[in-house]
């Protein structure tokens, strides 16, 4: 059937030149993007992960305005250097309920994937207002106005319910609520319910005191308590090494 | 177009592809060099070559493995293999430096605190493995050299400790964290008592202030109104159950009196905490995120940072 062919009939007809292109350009991504929906292995099944709390998720919005991601990554590859610096190599479980997530490109700061617990909420404070305060040859800018500036909780509930279509189990009625409860037992279920947001919002920034000030609930809150849960969720403890090389 | 004869141009004497547009359009025949093409060639079969050996195609809801494998140690000690992958490599990288470091870390976690300190052989051990230890996870706060920041974070290089400078207590604070406490004082007492107990904290480490003021801070100090002496001890010398401080000496964590220049300044320092109180100072519990002998490690570095006791 080739051997009437022509180059010069796609070269000279503009239609079929661009469905070829498309079809030729879209096979990279078939091979390499669409098995990846239908290998089962590549999601580990892990204990602990859980979709951010109210202030959290408004942390990590704040984390994403500022541009933080430009600068840290959070991804631990397994390399033994990554490991020895900043712990445990990062699990796709981990991130499955980050939209977008956060993995960055490009280190001109320390990784974040396990940033949590390891610094004290003061030190963040200290560090976000002024940086070179606490740690004399970073080059990291000043945050100062996390500090000053009310957090926006006005339209927290929409911002979850967002998250929700996005496939984010946050409960929006009694029915996903008790889904949550079997899932991710009761405390924490209570912090995924959507109408219960902008107070479950207040009453953890109030009880944790992020920003050493309670009177307030300000942006600090929100970031400080997002880098404080980052990669605290999953207990390296109770896993095997070797069943989360079976998953690769 | 398109007769399929390889000719020249006549102008330049270049070899063309044989196709002419409009009469006399054409266009001009380079070749890739030679090295190049045969470069490329090598880098397909480079290619399959290395589909064999490591992961490459997925097929249908799994995909290609590759032939190479990876040993390592499970849970359960005994040797057990998988495809090649970076996670298994790391496994095994990791199993190996244990095994490397095992002699080491055997000593580290039987001999006693003052026996790493003094073991000649330990001590270079200690030295580089602690700092790397102590670089990475203590700097942030306590800065390179252990020397703090007034204001924030305590200095490990003097002798004055708030939770006990011992190894034994270095350790206990590693591994459990420490969280500081100081009540406010602004509501209970009024502004002249807090300026009065102000000059009597200053006075114990030798700062020139009003006597008389002193003296009715001295009061407030071991009276029930202010109670001071509950946390600070008769003494004012702190007690370190508790991690309350030393007021006597010239060690300062919280008001900034060094870096005050005058008499002023550092009265308002003082009384700031006072008013204020604290509820700062946390230390992070380290146990969990390091294992027993980097903590005990990192003890002993931080012990031999000068001040330990």
């Amino acid at each position: 059937m080739f051997k009437n062919f022509k180059h010069e009939k796609i070269e000279t007809n503009a239609g079929l030149l661009l469905v070829l292109t498309m079809f030729a350009v879209s096979i990279g991504g078939l091979v390499e993007i669409a098995p990846l929906f239908f290998i089962k292995d590549t999601m580990e099944n892990v204990e602990g992960v859980r979709p951010y709390t109210p202030l959290e998720s408004r942390g990590r919005d704040i984390y994403i305005r500022e541009g933080c991601y430009t600068c840290h990554s959070q991804m631990i590859r397994p390399f033994r250097d990554e490991q020895l610096r900043y712990g445990h190599y990062s699990l796709a479980a981990e991130s499955k309920y980050d939209h977008p997530f956060q993995w960055g490109s490009k280190r001109t700061g320390p990784d974040l994937a396990r940033v949590g617990g390891k610094y004290s909420n003061e030190w963040h404070v200290q560090h976000l207002i002024k940086p070179t305060s606490v740690v004399p040859e970073s080059v990291m800018p000043n945050y100062k106005w996390l500090q000053e500036t009310q957090l926006d909780v006005s339209d927290v509930g929409d911002r979850l319910r967002a998250l929700r279509v996005t496939g984010v189990p946050y409960s929006a009625n009694a029915d996903e609520y008790q889904r949550n409860v079997k899932q991710f037992g009761e405390a924490t279920a209570k912090t995924l319910h959507i109408p219960d947001a902008l107070n479950n919002l207040v009453n953890q920034a109030q009880a944790g005191n992020f920003d050493g000030d309670r009177s307030s609930v300000s942006e600090m809150d929100a970031v400080v308590a997002y880098l404080q849960v980052l990669g605290t969720m999953v207990d390296f403890n109770k896993i095997k090494p070797e069943d989360l090389v079976k998953f690769r | 177009m398109a007769e399929n004869n390889h000719s020249q141009t006549q102008s330049t004497g270049a070899q063309t592809t044989g196709h002419v547009w409009d009469g006399d359009l054409q266009e001009l025949n380079n070749p890739l060099p030679a090295w190049w093409t045969y470069a490329f060639y090598a880098s397909m079969v480079f290619a399959v070559v290395y589909w064999v050996v490591y992961p490459s195609w997925p097929v249908g809801k799994g995909f290609l493995t590759g032939m190479s494998t990876v040993s390592y140690a499970n849970a359960e000690g005994k040797q057990e293999s998988w495809h090649w992958n970076t996670r298994a490599k790391l496994l095994k990288e990791t199993q190996d430096a244990v095994i490397a470091q095992k002699p080491y870390y055997d000593k580290v976690a039987s001999y006693t605190y003052e026996q790493i300190a003094n073991s000649p052989e330990l001590s270079s051990f200690v030295i580089s493995a602690g700092k790397a230890v102590f670089s990475e996870n203590c700097a942030a706060c306590h800065q390179a050299g252990g020397q703090g920041k007034v204001g924030f974070f305590p200095n490990l290089t003097d002798d004055d400790w708030l939770h006990g400078g011992s190894f034994e207590k270095i350790n206990e604070t590693l591994h459990k964290g420490r969280r500081g406490y100081m009540p406010a004082f602004a509501e209970a007492l009024d502004q002249t008592q807090i300026d009065n107990l102000a000059h009597y904290v200053l006075s114990l480490s030798d700062n020139k202030v009003d006597p008389a003021k002193a003296l009715k801070g001295k009061e407030l100090f071991h009276s029930q109104t202010a109670a001071c002496f509950y946390c600070h001890g008769d003494d004012a010398k702190g007690r370190q159950v508790i991690g309350s401080a030393n007021l006597t000496d010239k060690v300062w964590l919280w008001a900034d009196v060094p870096g005050s220049n005058d008499s002023a300044a550092k009265l308002t320092a003082i009384k700031q905490v006072i008013s204020a109180g604290l509820n700062k100072g946390v230390m992070p519990a380290w146990e969990g995120r390091l294992n027993t002998e980097q903590i005990k490690l990192l003890t002993v570095y931080v012990h031999e940072l000068g001040g330990g006791k």
